[in-house]
């Protein structure tokens, strides 16, 4: 049944990941995007990661692609006639995608050993014990980091006065 | 594991069902109401007291004719009111409407009336599903490929993601103290006494609670991205029959999953404060419905007594409002309530 | 464990790959950072997946920070990108080259 629910996610994924980075209309890639993170968070449901679960709905699908959908329409950028680059880059990038995923799809069938147990629930407690025990130093860091993104963002887009 | 899902399925129609025909009422509700605070009678032909009133508006609107305008993307523009309504309706199922008496059905425990009792992430999955809801105003909003459309969802949606931070940040004073994410622990932590609710323990972020609750589900004061007599009715306007009435059902569903929201965080749930510490079995699970059921019925009276009282916000209010007024409040009272709890009143 | 570790990562390769076919192969600026969310994302799925396998939350966590960086950076990256707009009128990244020799 959680095979079944997997390769469902597993598609959908693939399928609307493609359309987002493929679509002309880039305010609907970034609604297939929406619909990718959403079968991501699926997949940190069966995982066992419901806390991961609902903050990629909340923080990914929640906030970040809703600030895209913003600059998208804020930008409304004439849709490109000739998007793509010319005729060799596109062979090598297809090559060089294609190789990073035949690559790590052949290791990940090949390299990792068979079905263990352990599981780990991840839930909000749990992750939180470990926020403000080992990686407390990399939490206050974020937290200055987000800061210092938060005002970047402004003075990069703060007109002359 | 069939008799799980059957009474999970059960669950889940019933909860719809009820859902759904809030809505006709609530319309009743709030014509009848806004007539009363204004001082004249509402609907009163249709029906005894104008019972019928919602179900002559439904018929009105199912057979209005259902146009597209022309010059909108077509996929977005139907996909816009599909994700309001989806959203409204998925959130209700870490609700817990009634007590967990431990009566079991066909042999498996019920768990009481909650879709979902076992999800240990109850309110964040709740806030996150309610975040998504701002992809049907902003899909809206542009794809009808109007300038006040756009404008109206764009103000919109700007209002929801501000009011969001403040509706989080006092979800949080609430969940510090309860110490978990589950809403049917959440309850069990209020006791049945009124004066451990955390409306009475925290009132400071009951009221960022309830004013963030009526911006996020903009209404009066904070409509003025939809109202008729602004923005020609924002980013609903080029949508009419059945599209409209999704835009219009989901609004009155979020109001219902707010007020839910609102007495389960801090109005004690389906507490009552002798009833539910006495009685157990199938009596609790349904005075436990019931007591809920009340609650949320005045949490309703409220946002339409509101709606009809109060003038409407100018937007640059409205944001100064949830930036400069409701945030700073929200922080304060996660303090204190760190305070409290770290000197053991809480 | 129902679903193995190995049909997760498969899937997360495929994901990044997705990712950076969208980075490598389109001029538009949006396009490009929507491709590096999806590759995020796909690293985030293959950290949470070894994370149950080993059983260690420590995956989690830095799935967790990784969530917060990339916020950060699509905030940054899409500030530049309206900058870019208001200077060049186009989101073309092609056309970025005032600097070159």
């Amino acid at each position: 049944m959680e095979l079944a629910v997997f390769f469902a996610a597993a598609v959908v994924a693939v399928a609307t990941g493609v359309v987002a980075v493929a679509h002309r209309n880039p305010v609907v890639n970034v609604m297939s995007l929406v619909v990718t993170f959403f079968c991501v968070a699926v997949c940190y449901a069966l995982l066992a990661a419901p806390f991961l679960a609902a903050a990629q709905i909340l923080v990914y699908a929640g906030a970040i692609l809703v600030l895209f959908l913003f600059v998208v329409m804020l930008l409304n950028a004439p849709l490109a006639e000739s998007d793509q680059p010319r005729k060799l880059q596109r062979i090598f990038g297809l090559a060089a995608a294609a190789l990073v995923g035949l690559g790590g799809a052949a290791l990940a069938v090949v390299a990792i050993p068979g079905a263990g147990e352990p599981v780990a629930e991840g839930t909000a407690a749990a992750i939180g014990r470990l926020l403000v025990g080992p990686h407390l130093l990399a939490f206050e860091l974020v937290s200055v980091l987000l800061l210092a993104a938060l005002v970047g963002a402004m003075v990069l887009v703060k007109r002359k006065a | 594991m069939w008799a799980e899902l059957a009474i999970t399925a059960a669950k889940l129609l019933a909860v719809a069902t009820v859902l759904l025909t809030c809505v006709p009422i609530m319309v009743w509700v709030e014509r009848r109401g806004a007539a009363f605070i204004q001082d004249r009678l509402g609907p009163n032909r249709v029906g005894p007291m104008g019972l019928l009133q919602p179900v002559i508006d439904a018929v009105k609107l199912f057979f209005k004719e259902d146009l597209t305008p022309g010059g909108v993307n077509p996929i977005l523009y139907t996909l816009a009111p599909m994700v309001s309504m989806f959203v409204a309706l998925v959130t209700f199922i870490v609700i817990p409407f009634s007590a967990d008496a431990g009566v079991e059905v066909f042999g498996v425990p019920l768990k009481g009336i909650h879709v979902a009792p076992d999800l240990g992430v109850g309110v964040l999955y709740l806030l996150a599903i309610s975040s998504l809801g701002v992809y049907g105003i902003v899909l809206a909003g542009w794809s009808s490929n109007n300038k006040y459309s756009l404008l109206g969802g764009l103000r919109s949606s700007a209002q929801l993601l501000s009011y969001e931070l403040s509706l989080t940040m006092s979800v949080l004073g609430v969940i510090l103290v309860s110490g978990t994410l589950n809403l049917q622990e959440v309850i069990a932590r209020q006791g049945p006494e009124i004066w451990k609710w955390h409306a009475v323990t925290q009132p400071i972020g009951f009221i960022v609670f309830l004013v963030a609750a009526f911006a996020e589900t903009n209404r009066l004061p904070f409509d003025l991205a939809e109202a008729e007599t602004e923005l020609v009715a924002g980013y609903h306007v080029e949508y009419s029959s059945m599209r409209f009435a999704s835009f219009f059902m989901s609004e009155y569903i979020n109001i219902v999953t707010i007020s839910a929201l609102t007495v389960t965080l801090f109005l004690g749930g389906w507490q009552v404060p002798w009833l539910t510490a006495t009685l157990s079995g199938w009596p609790l699970v349904l005075v436990s419905a019931g007591a809920f059921a009340a609650k949320v019925a005045f949490l309703l009276w409220l946002f339409v007594w509101v709606r009809w009282s109060l003038p409407r916000f100018r937007y640059d209010q409205l944001m100064q409002l949830g930036w400069k007024g409701l945030l700073p409040l929200a922080a304060l009272n996660l303090l204190i309530v760190g305070v409290a709890m770290g000197q053991g009143w809480l | 464990m129902s679903v193995p570790t190995t049909h997760f990562v498969t899937l997360a390769a495929v994901l990044f790959a997705v990712g950076a076919g969208g980075v490598l192969l389109r001029r538009s600026g949006i396009s490009t950072l929507l491709g590096i969310e999806l590759m995020l994302n796909a690293v985030n799925l293959t950290l949470v997946a070894f994370a149950r396998q080993h059983g260690d939350l420590h995956g989690q966590v830095f799935v967790f920070f990784i969530m917060a960086v990339a916020a950060a950076e699509v905030a940054v990256g899409l500030a530049l990108l309206v900058a870019i707009f208001r200077h060049q009128q186009s989101i073309d990244v092609d056309r970025l080259n005032v600097l070159r020799w």
